[in-house]
């Protein structure tokens, strides 16, 4: 018992010493964030590396959960005046962030620390995601993603149909026409399915085609924006994925990606539209069949394609600590942005590396010949200079209109409700949101 | 003749409950009123901006048709959990309680899924029973015939989510139901048979008063279980869909304030789900309370 008792004295007075004997030195610098197990890993490798390359800074990694916990997380502390440094919030909550007044713009923060960064070598389609409307960065772009075609190469070659392209899209009627021929055929039990309904069939189908998904250019010019989703062209895909859902040539499979992964896996559709995060997973569970992947199919007569849009968190520096501090944080985000950061991190992860000189370093590598996989949603995403439309969303409460869509669209598909009436509905629903959103901030 | 003891100290009583009556204020009555004011109001999360906007959260809510019908799937929902778990819980303690051989392994068979989270619960009967994968549902679809489909289907969502909280709550109930039923005197049950009472008569007129107490113990607490502990079955199965036919309401405050950051919006529903449960425990104990015969 008093072994014991000396044995606990000992570990708390390490504890109370360690803090002064180790972290005296170096200035520590917090950083919370949504990262966890094979991806956590990979942060944390970052993280080593940047604190073994100066001395003067220590990174200080703590993964608070999944993106809402560590959101949630990070408003508590903010709250509580015990905010971290940096905080990663996924893409929904941008302009929460933006509007909040506790952060401290990348921009501004680069450019009080001395750094000129040249802007214009990152890919601006992510880039663009993150922006004010004046143009500035107010949040570095960390892990990226865009959603992409993949489909089952066993099954079209059986069907006798060629494998598709990497750069160029088919069109939906085309896609119609295969997945016809698959499902007619008894090939295929399904023709396709998609994940992220929302962010896949809508957000990104009105990017490509430019059409707006909101008012005031998506929301970048003002907050009494509105939603445009009930537009012809969105009505008529949405017509047209539920004609398809009559002959199977479409299958709901549910609205996250368990659903509709665990369908393409056992080869229940042929097609499978989701975030190019997904090609890792496929990679290690896909034994039995060969598959590949595609940009997103476009409408047919399309003149010109614009950029799909992204998807993923980025990093928000918190107001509240020292200059010293900021300078730290300064040089870690400029850290991570280096080649080697993000060559490592795109191909430990399949995330986008955020700029084009990673990008080209990587290909002059050969390592896209490779990997092909892993230049579809890079093509697919520096295909055209963004617009005022496809450059991103920037609504208020966006995961509760994400919601309303995803629900809507279930009543489509289970055939409760008409397309017109659906998306009528959720614009009536979302401009509630948007409009008490507006309410909060003025 | 007094039975009780008594303490002459004044001041004990107030120094024992004290600890007690600490943590429900700190841990229910603080938070409840910071609900409360923040219902009205409309605040961004981080708190710098926070404004007084009176009923206008309550207005919304009670505005909305869906809000509306969040209530609505809660008591439907609600309402089939307590009566699917006390009605097999019921059951399965009146057989259990019979002169078995295997009586107490039985007994604690039955009582093994209550250790089980609802969440774990949730995701064993997905596995279970959605459309693609599921070894039930392809029995259902190949032997019954029935389209079944929770994924696009609202009230076939409804039932698998029905199915997974009473599931657990079934072995809760049990252990009360069979710690019930051997409080009844063997005597009675004897004596009616005797009489010449049939099994199913003896268990209505003497088994079922004399269980009336526990009876109603359990509706409360099951009615209490479904409103908020089976938050962790529909975030794991169904996500509030499809088509927001499994949104309760418990669910949708999670969503609007802990996913959506809605704050305002989110308190009032607390405040919304607060009044309901008092309400229908205030109906339970007004209304069935006067049918218990507590004996003893």
């Amino acid at each position: 018992m008093k072994l014991r008792k000396l044995f606990v004295c000992t570990i708390v007075a390490l504890g109370l010493a360690m803090p002064a004997g180790v972290f005296a030195e170096p200035v520590t610098i917090e950083w919370w964030h949504a990262m966890r197990s094979a991806r956590g890993k990979v942060v944390d490798h970052m993280i080593e590396a940047f604190n073994a390359s100066q001395t003067e800074y220590k990174v200080v990694g703590t993964n608070k959960g999944n993106y809402d916990e560590t959101m949630n997380a990070g408003v508590a502390a903010f709250r509580a005046k015990k905010q971290p440094h940096i905080l990663q919030v996924f893409e929904v909550g941008t302009q929460t962030m933006m509007l909040s007044g506790a952060v401290y713009p990348v921009y501004k923060l680069m450019a009080d620390a001395g750094h000129n960064i040249n802007w214009d070598n990152y890919l601006q389609a992510v880039l663009s995601y993150y922006m004010n409307a004046d143009g500035n960065l107010m949040s570095m772009p960390f892990n990226s993603s865009t959603p992409i075609m993949y489909y089952n190469v066993s099954m079209l070659e059986k069907a006798g149909i060629k494998p598709l392209s990497k750069t160029d899209p088919i069109t939906w009627d085309q896609l119609g026409e295969i997945t016809k021929k698959l499902v007619e055929e008894g090939i295929a039990p399904a023709g396709m399915v998609t994940a992220w309904q929302s962010w896949t069939q809508i957000e990104n189908y009105s990017a490509i085609h430019n059409l707006p998904f909101a008012s005031k250019a998506n929301g970048y010019k003002g907050l009494d924006t509105e939603l445009q989703i009930n537009n012809p062209q969105v009505l008529k895909h949405i017509e047209r994925l539920k004609s398809w859902t009559a002959d199977k040539r479409f299958m709901y499979g549910g609205q996250k990606y368990q659903g509709p992964k665990s369908e393409f896996i056992s080869q229940n559709a042929a097609f499978y539209i989701d975030s190019i995060s997904g090609i890792a997973k496929l990679k290690s569970a896909v034994k039995d069949f060969k598959w590949d992947a595609a940009p997103l199919p476009v409408e047919a007569g399309t003149t010109k394609l614009q950029n799909s849009i992204i998807g993923g968190a980025s990093l928000w520096v918190l107001k509240g600590h020292k200059k010293k501090e900021y300078k730290g944080v300064a040089a870690f985000l400029k850290f991570l942005s280096s080649n080697e950061m993000q060559e490592y991190w795109h191909k430990e992860t399949g995330y986008f590396p955020i700029t084009l000189d990673a990008y080209n370093d990587l290909k002059a590598k050969g390592y896209y010949t490779e990997n092909p996989l892993q230049e579809v949603g890079i093509t697919q995403l520096n295909r055209a200079v963004p617009t005022e439309i496809s450059r991103g969303l920037r609504l208020g409460y966006f995961v509760q209109i994400r919601n309303i869509i995803n629900e809507e669209l279930e009543l489509v598909w289970n055939g409760s409700k008409t397309p017109e009436a659906a998306l009528d509905n959720a614009v009536k629903r979302s401009n509630i949101q948007l409009r008490t959103f507006e309410k909060t901030y003025n | 003749m007094i039975k009780r003891s008594f303490f002459k100290s004044s001041y004990l009583p107030y120094l024992l409950i004290f600890p007690q009556v600490i943590i429900t204020l700190t841990f229910f009555y603080w938070p409840a009123l910071q609900g409360l004011i923040q219902s009205f109001h409309l605040s961004d999360p981080f708190g710098i901006e926070s404004r007084f906007v009176w009923f206008y959260n309550y207005i919304e809510l009670f505005t909305d048709p869906l809000y509306l019908k969040s209530i609505l799937i809660t008591v439907v929902f609600s309402m089939s959990v307590a009566s699917v778990s006390l009605g097999l819980g019921l059951f399965l303690a009146t057989m259990a309680n019979r002169a078995l051989k295997a009586k107490p392994l039985v007994r604690t068979m039955l009582i093994w899924p209550y250790a089980v989270a609802p969440a774990i619960s949730g995701i064993m009967w997905l596995f279970l029973l959605h459309p693609s994968y599921g070894i039930i549902a392809l029995g259902i679809k190949r032997w019954l015939g029935i389209d079944w489909n929770p994924v696009l289907n609202g009230t076939d969502a409804m039932a698998m989510i029905t199915m997974a909280a009473a599931w657990k709550q079934i072995s809760y109930n049990f252990v009360f139901f069979v710690a019930g039923l051997q409080a009844i005197p063997k005597s009675l049950i004897e004596a009616a048979a005797i009489d010449g009472a049939s099994p199913f008569r003896r268990f209505w007129t003497i088994t079922f008063p004399l269980l009336s107490p526990t009876f109603f113990f359990l509706s409360v607490m099951n009615i209490i279980y479904s409103f908020f502990e089976t938050f962790g079955v529909i975030h794991t199965v169904t996500q509030g869909g499809p088509g927001g036919s499994t949104n309760i309401l418990v669910y949708k405050v999670y969503q609007d304030g802990f996913v959506g950051l809605n704050l305002g919006s989110s308190s009032a529903q607390s405040v919304v789900l607060m009044a309901l449960i008092i309400f229908i425990t205030f109906l339970q104990f007004r209304f069935v309370e006067k049918k218990v015969q507590y004996t003893g």
